[in-house]
């Protein structure tokens, strides 16, 4: 008796949409086997992951400005990987947004009106695009891999950020702390309520109802579609395959580059090292997740979210290290991926001898 | 079940000691989709057995059971007479059956010798090796040089290698799937002889082909396959083409209608001494190509596989582009740097080699794959100016297209990856043709396709071309060149010989033009053989 995979004819409808709900299941019952291997109660600890941060209007809330960033970096991962082009750098391209678009209160502190945070969001998204055209560039020109140079860049964007604050950006009046100036009113997001909940999240939702009309109904979205299928057949169709990757790049550094100038408008409201708890990274799993389509994205950015809050939730309530919420991150991904075969393979038991056992 | 299983047993009991192989009841299945349905096969020692049928009717399935890569759901295999699992191709090959496939498994880096060397068991001698090779393929008519690089030798002598490869092993079944297909008719002449001599000496030789005719030169029996089962037996010898063709197919293969007279139009295509250099080692520079379509004619490139085929097809469709304007000229235009979207608004139409990947995006419903095609002209694909697309008016097209062109699919609107070979290139060529392109060229119009399809489309052809249109049409089958073209050019080694009335051409001077023989003034004798086949014709 052993399992096959078998190939369908055509990919499964149902699947696509039912692997997601499988794989966070799955995730779900990996996580209590962890729970219980580290000694603490599952189904407690799984309440406290999962169900407590949908539980009160204070974590709702919290949810949205958590889902807010993953939301715009992971629609424009998503088409990135649609047109198979891989992107894994948008952390660096967020790090890069949130430097230029800063570059206004900083160095024109007194300048504080509207313009400034449109000013702001503008050169935040030019940030991320710039970032994001140095891999772009080099895989065009020199055939360089993606994956590499994008990751690679992170790091160069997280080092010069963490050199700034501590030198030229430097708050004068900080104590010496590793923080530039605060920022005020129109150089920050307005916020809606009491709470931190801000403009942002619609923006993010806007963007995200666009590139799903985009995706669906336009000849780009078409285009992303061809060329990650089948290049061949996308050269055939007239597309260019270097245009695609400066498309892709150029599409999601720039909203990477706008979640992170949104973050230090808002939840952070300056800059310092640490200005992201890598967003830039759980947007893959977000892009993943939401089936690589912008309005299942918005779906996943908040189940993401939540596995923040569950994680500090189990910090708090369990005294489980905060490195649990990336162990779920990363199981949940691997269930993901895993599911995912099932859309196009379909699992039977076979009887009968296999190859060894004839021998 | 089981009882006709036991009556089978028994009637082929008396005969079953004398068979070499026999394949007794065989099923395979994938899934739903039934392979091979009971299939009985008998191969004697010293025979050259056929086995017959259209693409997808289950012969690869078969003869890979045989070699041991597939295993059957169902069913018995008899060596000699007893019952023997062949778990995979290395106790095939313990066995003595050999295998040339189709597609070959060579590495083109290393030489020869070292091909045949990696297929060996057990450590070895270089240097006796290379003898053996050498003495081998002389003696068998297929002259090897061993120390050669694979990526320097051609198709023809490639294949060689394979057969040498099988023969230093000393095979007592030597299985040949579609060999004649990569090969020149000279080229396969010479193999024929060779298959012939290994037969005398006893080997038994099964032989995978579509080509009947040359099933009736060679072969001593035949077995016919339809839809996985076993539709006949018979002596090939004895039966027509015809009759071989009725039973493939289970039908009448019905003739092309010819067109009329042929209308000398205005240029429709002009390639004026194109040069492309090669974009890697496996890829073949075009050099100097140049010929001239009028309207109303079919012009057919024939030529043996990867001799500069796709690439000419790339620069004829702007896939690839050249520096000079004025090498490929559109109905007037020249157009050399312009892409494939603009060719296709100067009328041109495409058909590549490859369906799935190139011609047509595998997971892209029939409707989307209408756009890919047609979306820079707008035409009927759903886009509108400011580029949205509309898939309802897409999927009409797609409707139209799939009736016209009877492409049978199993819903309104599937996968292109879901549809058969057959199914998807009507569709693909018939896309092509519901836009009434001035200039159509395609590449291996019904290259795996079964032969009602293939008809179907090679008279789509013709009357596209009695309507006024150009058809470009390269292709490999010489039998589709000679029934449907007017005008003969044959491509070798990245050169386009000039090309002739389809009336004067014969197979041999194909055969020598394949060789290269319009090479030029360093060919002088291969010209002069050239010129005394061309005085056969008149």
């Amino acid at each position: 008796m052993r399992i096959e995979l078998e190939k369908r004819a055509e990919r499964s409808k149902t699947l696509a949409w039912a692997s997601p709900v499988i794989a966070v299941l799955a995730t779900m019952v990996t996580g209590g086997l962890i729970f219980a291997a580290l000694g603490k109660p599952p189904l407690a600890a799984l309440w406290v992951f999962f169900v407590e941060p949908f539980a009160s209007l204070w974590s709702l809330e919290e949810l949205v400005v958590k889902a807010t960033p993953l939301i715009l970096i992971g629609v424009g991962l998503s088409v990135a990987y649609r047109a198979n082009v891989w992107n894994i750098g948008a952390e660096g391209q967020l790090t890069a947004g949130a430097l230029l678009g800063s570059t206004v209160p900083i160095l024109f502190n007194a300048w504080n009106t509207p313009a400034t945070l449109l000013a702001m969001l503008v050169l935040g998204a030019i940030g991320g695009m710039l970032w994001a055209l140095i891999p772009a560039v080099l895989k065009i020109k020199a055939g360089a891999n993606e994956i590499l140079v994008s990751l690679m860049l992170v790091y160069v964007a997280q080092l010069l950020l963490d050199w700034l604050v501590r030198g030229p950006w430097r708050d004068p009046h900080g104590y010496n702390f590793p923080k530039s100036v605060a920022f005020e009113n129109w150089q920050t997001m307005p916020t809606i309520g009491e709470g931190r909940l801000n403009l942002g999240i619609f923006i993010a939702v806007l963007i995200a109802v666009v590139l799903a009309v985009v995706m669906r109904r336009t000849i780009k979205g078409y285009e992303v579609r061809v060329m990650g299928e089948a290049p061949r057949a996308g050269r055939f169709a007239g597309f260019s395959a270097d245009r695609m990757v400066l498309f892709s790049f150029l599409l999601s550094g720039g909203l990477a580059g706008l979640a992170g100038v949104i973050e230090v408008a808002s939840t952070v409201g300056q800059l310092q090292p640490n200005i992201s708890p890598g967003y830039g990274f759980t947007a893959i799993i977000v892009a993943f997740l939401g089936r690589l389509d912008p309005v299942g994205v918005v779906i996943a950015a908040l189940m993401l979210a939540a596995s923040y809050l569950g994680g500090e939730a189990a910090q708090i309530a369990l005294g489980i290290s905060d490195k649990a919420a990336r162990v779920f991150q990363g199981v949940l991904l691997f269930w993901v991926l895993a599911c995912d075969t099932l859309i196009l393979y379909r699992p039977r038991l076979v009887r009968g001898p296999t190859a060894e056992a004839a021998r | 079940m089981s009882g006709s299983a036991a009556a089978d047993l028994e009637a082929s009991a008396s005969s079953a000691d004398e068979y070499l192989v026999e394949a007794r009841g065989i099923v395979k299945r994938f899934g739903a989709f039934t392979a091979n349905d009971h299939v009985d096969l008998g191969v004697r020692p010293g025979e050259i057995h056929a086995l017959l049928g259209e693409n997808g009717a289950g012969k690869s399935t078969l003869v890979k059971m045989i070699y041991g890569s597939l295993q059957p759901t169902e069913g018995r295999f008899f060596w000699k007479g007893a019952p023997t699992v062949i778990t995979d191709p290395a106790s095939a090959r313990r066995l003595g059956v050999g295998m040339v496939f189709q597609h070959f498994s060579l590495f083109e880096a290393l030489t020869v010798a070292e091909n045949i060397a990696l297929a060996l068991p057990g450590p070895l001698d270089m240097k006796a090796l290379t003898t053996r090779i050498r003495d081998l393929s002389l003696d068998y008519g297929l002259p090897l040089e061993p120390r050669a690089t694979v990526a320097d030798l051609s198709v023809g002598e490639r294949q060689r290698i394979e057969i040498v490869r099988c023969l230093i092993q000393e095979p007592k079944l030597l299985i040949m799937d579609e060999p004649t297909a990569v090969l020149t008719p000279q080229e396969a002449d010479q193999l024929f002889l060779t298959l012939e001599r290994l037969a005398g000496e006893g080997c038994a030789v099964l032989y995978i082909s579509h080509r009947l005719e040359e099933v009736k030169r060679l072969c001593h029996a035949a077995t016919i396959l339809r839809h996985g089962k076993v539709v006949a037996r018979v002596d090939p010898r004895a039966e027509t083409a015809a009759s071989l063709a009725r039973l493939m197919v289970g039908a009448d293969v019905h003739a092309i209608r010819p067109k009329h007279a042929r209308i000398a139009g205005p240029t429709r295509l002009h390639i004026e001494r194109l040069d492309l250099p090669a974009t890697g080692p496996f890829s073949v520079a075009l050099r100097q190509v140049t010929l001239e379509l009028r309207a109303g004619e079919i012009l057919g490139i024939a030529g043996v596989a990867g001799n500069g085929q796709s690439e000419f097809f790339d620069a004829v469709s702007g896939e690839r582009t050249v520096e000079r304007d004025g090498a490929v000229v559109i109905d007037g235009h020249a157009c050399g740097h312009l892409g494939v979207s603009e060719r296709r608004a100067l009328g041109a139409a495409f058909v590549p080699e490859e369906r799935l990947g190139h011609g047509a995006v595998p997971a892209f419903s029939l409707s989307e794959n209408v756009v890919l095609t047609r979306h820079a002209t707008c035409e009927d694909s759903g886009r509108s100016r400011g580029g949205f697309l509309d898939f309802g008016r897409s999927r009409s097209t797609a409707e139209r297209v799939s009736e016209a062109f009877d492409v049978r699919k199993g819903k309104p609107d599937p996968e292109a990856r879901s549809l058969s070979g057959g199914n998807l290139q009507k569709f693909v060529v018939g896309r092509e043709l519901d836009r009434r392109p001035t200039l159509l060229v395609v590449n291996q119009p019904t290259w795996g396709v079964d032969a009602g399809a293939a008809a179907l489309i090679r008279q789509a052809l013709v009357d596209l071309a009695a309507d006024g249109s150009a058809v470009l049409m390269i292709s490999q089958d010489l039998d589709e060149i000679f029934e449907i073209a007017d005008r003969i050019a044959v491509i070798s080694r990245g050169r386009l010989s000039p090309a002739y009335d389809a009336h004067v051409m014969t197979l041999e001077k194909i055969g020598l033009l394949m060789g290269g023989a319009h090479g030029g003034s360093d060919r002088v004798e291969e010209a002069a053989r050239l010129r005394e086949a061309d005085g056969h014709a008149h």
